[in-house]
């Protein structure tokens, strides 16, 4: 069959602007995304990188980025040899004015077959698209404890605590 | 939030759930299969699923693909379940699983 997809799909009542620079500018994915700020000029074909502090946790080529409507990039997780050696995942986010809301739609395929990648972003996702919904109609961010590539889920990162501030 | 509940308060919905979180991206059909429900109950609770946002939808030429989505869920969860409660919870989860298993 196909390879494994995820589609998620979230409603946040913010305008299309708004929820743009959240997904595009590093200093606002810091605070919803585990600490992760994200750097890339959103030119396609550029790298794209996710850094939290000065580790190197995500890398990717911007594919498509329409202001306001569609964004995409590869996804290669850095932070493990045995994610590192998967072929790139793709990231899209879609953007669609519904009512008073954005509806936000994200789907992560192209995972290869038996990928751990996979299993590991299933948990994150939901997690990320919860706190930035929080962060954007609340201006405060979860403070979630991220489980760091399966294992330990105890772990609370330093972005959390930074978030509670 | 208030569809979120009413949705998952019916063991069918719950069911269609469940397998959509064996197998993601099913159709219509192959939901249908091995499933004690009309076609017309499994589309009309699918249909109540996706009003819910439990339920997210992809169309692949003529086919609608179904996808759990559990931000809902997750959003609830955060709503109740602190901050840093949430290791003590998952321990306390993964407690009764176990205990569960051997028993």
């Amino acid at each position: 069959m196909n390879s494994p997809k995820f589609v998620y799909v979230t409603y946040i009542a913010i305008t299309p602007e708004k929820l743009w620079s959240a997904l595009t500018q590093g200093k606002f994915t810091e605070q919803y995304w585990f600490g992760t700020a994200l750097e890339t000029t959103w030119a396609p074909g550029s790298a794209i990188k996710f850094k939290r502090g000065n580790d190197l946790i995500v890398s990717g080529k911007v594919i498509e980025s329409k202001p306001y409507t569609r964004l995409s990039y590869t996804w290669v997780h850095e932070k493990d040899a045995q994610f590192r050696n998967e072929k790139p995942s793709q990231v899209s986010f879609e953007m669609e004015q519904s009512g008073e809301t954005v509806k936000l739609t994200v789907t992560h395929d192209e995972f290869e077959v038996g990928s751990k990648v996979f299993g590991m972003i299933s948990n994150g996702w939901p997690m990320v698209l919860a706190s930035l919904k929080s962060l954007l109609e609340t201006g405060r961010a979860l403070t979630v404890a991220k489980p760091e590539c399966g294992q330990s889920l105890s772990e609370t990162t330093a972005a959390s605590v930074r978030g509670a501030a | 939030m208030d569809k979120v509940f009413k949705a998952l308060a019916d063991a069918s919905r719950r069911k269609l759930l469940d397998r959509l979180h064996a197998e993601n991206g099913q159709t219509l059909n192959e939901l249908c299969q091995r499933l004690d429900m009309t076609r017309q109950a499994v589309s009309k609770h699918l249909a109540l699923l996706e009003d819910a946002n439990l339920v997210a939808t992809v169309r692949r030429g003529r086919e609608k693909l179904h996808y759990l989505n559990p931000v809902p869920i997750n959003e609830i969860a955060e709503r109740w379940i602190g901050k840093y409660e949430r290791p003590q919870v998952q321990a306390l989860a993964e407690l009764k699983r176990n205990l569960e298993k051997s028993s």
